[in-house]
């Protein structure tokens, strides 16, 4: 009976070792989600959501077993321009009355190799789900010197606006945004 | 001699009621201008310009009405009180246009260029989503101002054609 009980307990704590949830550094701000797009195509005009939450869960022996979610605040958005900035979160764009989170949550993860891989998932803006694929590398992990564990990634994905139904004019260079994300999770 | 608006009461009456006229027509009409219209970033330079030296105009006005003298007013001591009411209304939103207008485009601590005379600085952020928070307080207290008006000039209306005192008449005096 006793040998039983010690193999169950050595068998749930071998199992339980593996996927480890961490969430992401939001507070420390350790943690970006950032925007850029063309202006007339003749620069980049860059930007960011300021808050936004977000877990996920890793492990370097699984990475395609890893998964991730992340909720942004539509009326964060911060182009370092309040007249801008008003626009955009209007029903011209965002419509942040209407909609007032962004999400995206994995569906399926592509380990490509060398911390390298294609996260899937499913992106909500402006009311709107469609799936994408998120071009990810791990930068790397471990021991904080606060007694924590982290591990942090960053990703790139190309959207095109008016799959999500934002159809202002804004002129043939600006069709598509490029968001790139940069997160650092807290091991919990 | 009875006493009478004096006559920079009169022109600044008329400039701010032109003014303020213009000021709801261009900004109802701006916002829902394109990328590609010609008068995209035109429209709102001159709206933000053309509010800031109202703004100057309406304390120059507020001033010199407490300083000079006015003509008796008329009508029963309810539309007496009613008028005071209405006018004391009228001043305060239209100061409160002028303080949300201003919060909504230095919010980001960028100044006000007015044409290419000046620029109002900044006095920063004071609340979160300050351009969105005062850009719905510009939009209904606009609004306000205007039905108020409208009401303001029926009733000036009403003292001409149906009481036939010379309230119209004084505010039409230049001399």
């Amino acid at each position: 009976m006793k040998k039983l009980t010690l193999a169950l307990a050595a068998a749930l704590s071998l199992s339980t070792a593996n996927a480890a949830d961490y969430v992401i550094d939001s507070k420390g701000a350790h943690a970006s989600i950032n925007f850029k797009i063309q202006h007339l195509g003749y620069s980049w005009l860059t930007g960011r959501f300021n808050d936004f939450k977000g877990t996920f869960s890793y492990d370097d022996a699984a990475p395609s077993a890893a998964k991730i979610m992340v909720t942004i605040d539509t009326d964060s958005i911060d182009s370092n321009h309040a007249e801008r900035d008003k626009h955009l979160k209007s029903d011209d764009f965002l419509n942040v009355d209407d909609f007032p989170e962004a999400k995206f949550v994995s569906t399926k993860i592509v380990d490509k190799g060398n911390g390298m891989m294609d996260v899937m998932g499913d992106f909500t803006l402006h009311g709107v789900t469609k799936p994408i694929t998120i071009e990810a590398k791990k930068i790397g992990e471990g021991k904080d010197p606060w007694g924590g564990y982290r591990a942090g990634f960053m990703g790139t994905t190309t959207i095109a606006l008016k799959d999500y139904g934002i159809d202002y004019d804004l002129g043939p260079a600006s069709q598509t945004v490029e968001l790139e994300l940069h997160v650092e999770g807290v091991k919990q | 001699m009875k006493p009478r608006w004096s006559r920079p009461i009169v022109i600044l009456h008329w400039i701010s009621a032109i003014a303020i006229v213009g000021m709801f027509a261009s900004g109802l009409w701006m916002v829902d201008l394109t990328y590609y219209s010609d008068w995209y970033k035109t429209a709102p330079h001159w709206h933000k310009s053309v509010g800031l030296i109202l703004l100057a105009i309406t304390v120059i006005r507020l001033v010199t009405r407490v300083v000079t003298s006015r003509p008796p007013s008329h009508g029963t001591p309810l539309e007496k009180r009613l008028s005071r009411i209405g006018h004391g209304l009228l001043y305060t939103l239209i100061i409160m246009l002028f303080a949300s207008g201003y919060l909504i485009s230095t919010a980001d601590g960028r100044s006000i260029d007015v044409f290419n005379w000046f620029s109002v600085p900044a006095m920063g952020e004071f609340f979160e989503n300050q351009e969105d928070i005062a850009g719905e307080a510009h939009f209904y207290i606009a609004w306000s101002v205007i039905v108020l008006a409208i009401i303001h000039a029926l009733a000036a209306l009403k003292h001409h054609f149906i009481s036939n005192d010379d309230t119209l008449k004084q505010m039409l005096r230049l001399r």
